[in-house]
């Protein structure tokens, strides 16, 4: 007899030998430009339930290049473990062809070439034909946002997010939950959220004063699919006002609260739900935290640390789902639930190659329409790259390095800091740089450029906090965006260490002298989460820059010296 | 209050010293551990502490303690100046012993809940909860 674990196992390994003959078989393919629609989308429906995950779209409507990480370091338990594999070793692992789409899509290296080959990734009209294709062999698949959609561009920033409301209502999603788009402040969370017609879903959001569930955003909900009671639950960014300005959003608190996700999935369980999804934006590690302490989870669909894999990843009887980010991927996870149990899975990574799948016409039109008044502003061309530029990573991108050029150049200071984001699509050598491009990696809130005096002391502190920020041992303890990007200034990272002893060897790159602890350093930045930070936007601080520079040149950057990987 | 940059700057600044290495444990805290046990072996067992993980406000920071069984039961903030948060009892008719209320922590520590169980034995709960700079999220 084959037990449920038998049946997890062997579909788990059905799914690995159909990735691995496919990406070989499609690698081939695309080499002969001969990569069709059928073939990305090519899924032989599974089981009784299909579930659509995509997350982390930041404003990403229209295709964009996006390099995946070649540094992304796993600590404690996660040590070597994916989504913390890059590269030619993920290549490796998941069997994927050098060359191949599926390198282009989940891995970094040769990115460049690749681009230039396989062409930009996602586009929210794409997007819509995938869900259109997978709905029409499966009506009612459920289609679940994992949140930060209403941050990241031109038009979000100027619409308050009012396009990706209309843009994503096009979509018809059954559900959503949140991260950055409590950075609107929470009158406007309040009233997209007031007005959409889906589940918006967080167990973890909270009345801030009596510390109870937020009225505004149930913790779970029931839906009735293929014959199954699935229940949805949904769990926003922990740390949300830690991370992000709190004082934009003081209504509400946050935080993982796995011990109420355990009484919400009991208590789904006892109102008679079959199939268990939670529609998380922990970031990836966190989620694997979790899975491994509340029992009774099938399926997480997991969002905030823009992870990509081909696989889902298994914890007890959990599978763990990551869907990428900018709009690049689709999920689809069909499932096989039978007397409310989950008896078995089919998972597919489906990129968004947009010159292989058709746009969808309705839903670019509703693209067109919410872009229309910003045309001239979007397209206007600032400059030209030399270099690719990216952010991904956990130290530096090319992007963040120019960042930071413009930040000392413009504001005339000694060191700049630019926060670890992970958003942001990349550009690629012989790009024109438009005003879009600049916003889609600086839009925020709270973009204010602000210039201050900082001891070495405290740099030390500041550069200490992140770091444990990433490399707390225990994921609970991570907040799930990369190290502060430094300018002008060079370090020493062990990441093996404490808070506290992590960072050593601080060095003012303009002259190589050590940072002295006591002497006042003249510092510019952006993304503060302070109240009334001061300054010019980050977006014109670049834009001013790649101005005079006319073709920008990101020269490779050797700053940080990263030990104990 | 009229809110100038370099205000701005200031408090900014103010907020992220908060934030720091961890605090150890005091010798205040291990004195009031002793006084409220009276030296005797603290185990674990019926006690539950819900803290966050990081705070997200070091001056208001929600917590909860539980247990069946206690008849009183410690708080303690082990790196603040002055550790002892609260000591809540319970009578025999109490309909639940289960406290919460908000606590201010003076940087990252942990936070110790120790019960007095009806037995007469001790058990405790601690919870590491970091106060932090913030900023960077994903």
């Amino acid at each position: 007899m084959i037990s449920r674990r038998d049946f997890l196992q062997t579909s788990m390994a059905a799914t690995a030998i159909y990735g691995a003959s496919s990406f070989g078989q499609w690698g081939k393919l695309a080499a002969q430009q001969a990569i069709t629609q059928d073939q990305l989308l090519q899924f032989d429906t599974f089981g009784n339930v299909s579930l659509i995950h995509i997350t982390d779209i930041h404003a990403q409507l229209k295709p964009i290049y996006f390099r995946e990480p070649s540094v992304n370091i796993g600590v404690g338990d996660n040590k070597g473990q994916v989504p913390h594999v890059t590269g030619a070793d993920f290549r490796k692992m998941y069997g994927i062809d050098d060359g191949s789409y599926a390198h282009y899509a989940m891995s970094s290296g040769d990115f460049s070439a690749l681009a230039k080959g396989y062409g930009r990734v996602g586009g929210l009209d794409r997007v819509a034909t995938v869900i259109n294709q997978i709905r029409s062999e499966r009506p009612d698949a459920l289609l679940l946002d994992g949140g930060d959609t209403w941050h990241g561009s031109y038009t979000c920033y100027h619409t308050q997010g009012q396009d990706m409301v209309d843009v994503m209502n096009a979509l018809k999603p059954d559900a959503m939950t949140f991260h950055w788009e409590f950075t609107l402040g929470s009158d406007r969370v309040n009233e997209l959220v007031e007005g959409l017609p889906f589940a918006a879903l967080g167990q973890n959001i909270f009345d801030a004063e009596w510390d109870e569930p937020a009225e505004l955003f149930p913790p779970y909900k029931f839906f009735e699919t293929g014959g199954v009671k699935v229940a949805v639950i949904g769990q926003a960014f922990p740390y949300m006002p830690i991370a992000n300005p709190g004082w934009m959003f003081p209504e509400y608190a946050f935080g993982i609260r796995d011990e109420n996700m355990q009484e919400m999935v009991d208590q789904v369980r006892a109102e008679g739900a079959e199939c268990v999804v939670v529609l998380s934006h922990n970031g990836f590690d966190v989620d694997k935290k979790m899975a491994g302490i509340v029992t009774g989870i099938d399926v997480i669909l997991s969002g905030h640390t823009h992870d990509a894999l081909p696989e889902p990843v298994l914890v007890g009887d959990t599978i763990i789902v990551a869907s990428g980010s900018n709009g690049k991927f689709v999920s689809r996870v069909d499932l096989d639930i039978q007397n409310g149990r989950m008896m078995g899975f089919r998972h597919k990574l489906i990129p968004i190659l947009s010159d292989v799948i058709e746009p969808d016409k309705e839903v670019a039109a509703v693209i067109d329409n919410v872009r229309a008044p910003f045309v001239d502003q979007l397209s206007e061309v600032i400059g030209q790259t030399d270099s690719l530029l990216y952010r991904r990573g956990n130290f530096n991108g090319t992007w963040d390095d120019l960042i930071c050029d413009a930040l000392l150049s413009e504001r005339e200071a000694d060191i700049a800091l630019s926060p670890g984001v992970r958003w942001g699509p990349s550009l690629i050598p012989g790009d024109d740089i438009t005003r879009e491009d600049i916003w889609n990696v600086t839009s925020m809130t709270y973009g204010k450029a602000y210039r201050t005096e900082m001891t070495g002391e405290f740099l030390h502190v500041v550069l200490e906090d992140v770091a444990d920020n990433l490399f707390n041992p225990d994921p609970y303890y991570q907040q799930g965006g990369d190290m502060v990007r430094t300018g002008g200034l060079g370090y020493r990272i062990d990441i093996t260490q404490p808070q506290g002893s992590r960072i050593t060897e601080m060095t003012l790159l303009s002259t190589g002298e050590k940072i002295d602890p006591a002497k006042t350093y003249q510092v510019a930045g952006w993304a503060s989460v302070n109240e009334g930070t001061e300054g010019p936007q980050i977006w014109d601080v670049v834009e001013d820059h790649i101005r005079k520079q006319g073709t920008v040149t990101v020269s490779p950057n050797d700053s940080v010296t990263v030990v104990g990987a | 209050m009229e809110l100038t940059r370099r205000n701005a700057i200031l408090m900014g600044a103010g907020a992220l010293l908060v934030a720091g290495l961890p605090i150890r444990a005091s010798a205040a805290a291990d004195e009031a551990i002793a006084a409220f046990t009276g030296g005797a072996e603290v185990g674990t067992g019926d006690i539950t502490l819900t803290a966050p993980e990081i705070a997200e406000n070091g001056n208001t920071v929600p917590i909860e303690v539980s247990s069946e069984t206690a008849t009183e039961i410690l708080v303690l903030a082990t790196g603040n100046p002055t550790p002892g948060v609260a000591n809540f009892k319970f009578g025999k008719l109490a309909a639940s012993r289960a406290a919460s209320t908000r606590i201010r922590l003076a940087g990252t520590q942990d936070v110790v809940a120790i019960a007095k169980l009806e037995d007469g034995s001790f058990v405790q709960a601690s919870s590491a909860v970091k106060v932090t700079i913030g900023g960077c999220g994903g």
